[in-house]
């Protein structure tokens, strides 16, 4: 085993998005756990195939929301009650009906901040270079046609029984994807 | 009296347009749409209108040059009327960017099909039109380079901003609103950008799509995040919009100046908002449609309920208008009374006439089905409504610092040729900002456009 590339996974492609959804079902009953599915448009009921856990990026965006109107409140108050107090005829220094807009500005301003880079953080991108862009067809993944990928770090993989697998499934162009640009010293040596 | 639907196969009702032409396929709407931008030679009307478009940018620049080497002296500005038309081009403009969050959020909450065509030019129209408003108060202080002070930092004299006044309310709405419209377009297009980057043919085009991408190659797991964090920005983006000229709002109705002190304020400037923002996406849609041949995906449907929410937020616009009148009479108020009477017969009292003929009389029109579905008709009130929309603020800001408490403190006001050259400056750059939008990015959201494809093929 010299090769410079090492195995990422197979590929197999599909034209419906029904068939994609009912290939990931069968998929994922016969065992896989590592596979991702690849489509151009986001694809109802696709998540529930592969049993996908609910995301994190709902929690994250409670916590920059939660975040940012803390820190909005508590700025405002520090700078009129603590770092700066100004009597004026004896109207209260923590007048917070009048800091809410900005509380809430900044609420906003938290989760949203947090909602998109979350989502990018927990997807890992930015990732610009990804094996699977090494097939030639994969292309098309973000026009008109649909992929499964099982993927080499799944135990159950083996070239020839997911290749077998996959045709099972009736995936037409089924490849291997290759990950010409591996380090030598990944698990090759 | 029937509880009966007697509107079921009855054959006067119209058959609506589809929202996509049909015989569509995944393969020929992300054709149509990415040839404009990767395909499709640069043409001729393109170029002159982009010519056009960049040489009254260039007045912008001047003027603005001007401006900050004499200072606002410049304009028309004085003592009483210290806002003249740099707040009245910022509400303006502030306002024209709320139909973008409006179609991309809130249709969006509310699952409705037809916002798919145009919710991203109608984003990038927000982006561009939150530009040419935040550039108002920043040159209206007169040293933009100072504009820094209006956010809180650690400054050696150890004072802050005040918390208290609308006018740092509106920094921080201002600022936010522009920042999550950037973030909410902008995870819009990352599929898209993908898409763009696996059809380029040519490496400059391959790398710099392929860097904004980021690397989406469409997996369900990203998907997955994707869709969570997209609808969490459209409920977030909803209650945002509305605060935004809510807060604007607050720059009058917080002050006691007469016509400005009232609670109707926050309602009637955000119907307003949209109002004159649906007026500008149908200015941008209507020639963009014919041009690039998109009258599949931006078909007569869009057009008419485009005409619909007009129609509607104008009505509240004319019932803020009616109430307006209606409280200050009813108030008694002598000086609320005086300020009515100021607008009916005042010096600018055309000016409020014409605001009545462009924002509430002629609209009207559009309940006429046949009127709704032409073209031309609409181009035409899109811009009527544009300028009915320029003429309340101008109305609500000149009339009222016009006519203070005390005769003593009565003036006039008048633009100068600066005041002009600024505001149609910043048509230009918003125009300039369309023109290179619409030639570099897809002006229609591709993959929403392919869920719409997959949505058909369900039902038939």
């Amino acid at each position: 085993m010299q090769e410079r590339s090492h195995l990422y996974g197979v590929m197999g492609e599909f034209e419906t998005a029904a068939d994609l959804i009912r290939a990931a079902e069968k998929t994922r009953d016969a065992g896989y756990k590592n596979m991702d599915a690849y489509a151009p448009y986001p694809v109802e009921g696709l998540s529930e195939a592969l049993g996908l856990r609910r995301s994190w990026v709902p929690f994250l965006t409670l916590m920059g929301g939660l975040g940012g109107g803390l820190t909005g409140f508590g700025f405002q108050y520090w700078v009129n009650v603590i770092a700066y107090p100004l009597n004026i005829a004896g109207r209260p220094l923590n007048s917070w009906p009048a800091f809410i807009p900005v509380t809430f500005e900044l609420t906003i301003l938290g989760a949203a901040s947090f909602a998109v880079f979350g989502m990018l953080a927990l997807n890992k991108l930015p990732h610009p270079y990804h094996p699977v862009f090494n097939v030639a067809r994969f292309s098309r993944a973000t026009t008109d046609r649909f992929f499964i990928c099982i993927e080499a770090t799944d135990p159950q993989f083996s070239v020839t029984e997911s290749t077998r697998f996959l045709q099972s499934l009736d995936a037409q162009h089924i490849t291997e994807v290759r990950d010409e640009e591996a380090p030598l010293e990944h698990g090759h040596g | 009296m029937s509880a009966a639907r007697p509107q079921e196969n009855h054959p006067e009702i119209p058959h609506l347009d589809p929202v996509l032409a049909p015989g569509h396929s995944y393969e020929s709407v992300t054709e149509q749409i990415s040839a404009a931008v990767l395909t499709r030679p640069t043409t001729l009307g393109w170029f002159v209108g982009f010519t056009i478009a960049f040489s009254v940018l260039g007045m912008l620049t001047v003027a603005v040059a001007w401006l900050v080497i004499k200072g606002v002296g410049i304009w028309g500005i004085n003592i009483p009327i210290g806002w003249g038309f740099a707040i009245v081009n910022f509400v303006w403009w502030i306002g024209i960017g709320h139909a973008g969050t409006l179609i991309s959020a809130i249709l969006f909450l509310l699952n409705q099909k037809w916002r798919t065509s145009i919710n991203r030019f109608a984003e990038a129209m927000t982006l561009f039109a939150v530009a040419c408003a935040g550039l108002f108060p920043l040159i209206h202080t007169g040293r933009p380079w100072m504009a820094f002070y209006m956010f809180p930092y650690p400054s050696t004299m150890g004072i802050w901003p005040q918390f208290r006044s609308p006018l740092i309310w509106d920094v921080f709405a201002v600022s936010t609103y522009g920042t999550v419209s950037l973030l909410f377009w902008f995870v819009g297009l990352i599929p898209d950008l993908a898409t763009l980057r696996d059809r380029a043919i040519s490496k400059p085009k391959q790398m710099i799509f392929g860097l904004l991408a980021m690397g989406w190659r469409g997996s369900a797991r990203h998907w997955h995040r994707y869709q969570s964090a997209y609808l969490l920005l459209a409920g977030l983006a909803t209650p945002l919009v509305l605060s935004v000229h809510t807060v604007v709002s607050f720059d009058f109705s917080i002050a006691i100046v007469p016509g400005w002190h009232t609670t109707i304020f926050p309602p009637y400037f955000v119907a307003g908002a949209i109002y004159s923002g649906f007026a500008m996406v149908l200015t941008i849609a209507i020639p963009l449609r014919k041009f690039y041949h998109f009258e599949d995906f931006i078909t007569m449907r869009h057009l008419e309920n485009m005409a619909k929410v007009m129609l509607a937020t104008g009505l509240i616009v004319a019932y803020g208008y009616f109430f307006e009148f209606f409280m200050s009479l009813y108030s008694g108020q002598k000086f609320d009374v005086f300020l009515v009477h100021q607008r009916l017969h005042g010096p600018y009292s055309h000016f409020y006439y014409a605001l009545i003929l462009c924002n509430i009389l002629t609209p009207q029109l559009l309940w006429i089905r046949r009127m709704r579905t032409n073209v031309t008709v609409l181009f035409l009130m899109s811009i009527v409504v544009n300028i009915g929309m320029w003429l309340e603020r101008f109305v609500i800001v000149v009339i009222s610092l016009t006519r203070d408490f005390m005769p003593s403190a009565w003036g006039r006001y008048s633009p100068t040729v600066w005041d002009w050259a600024t505001f149609i400056g910043t048509m230009g750059l918003f125009t300039t900002l369309i023109f290179l939008f619409v030639r570099v990015l897809p002006a229609i959201s591709i993959a929403e456009m392919r869920e719409l494809v997959a949505h058909d093929e369900e039902h038939e």
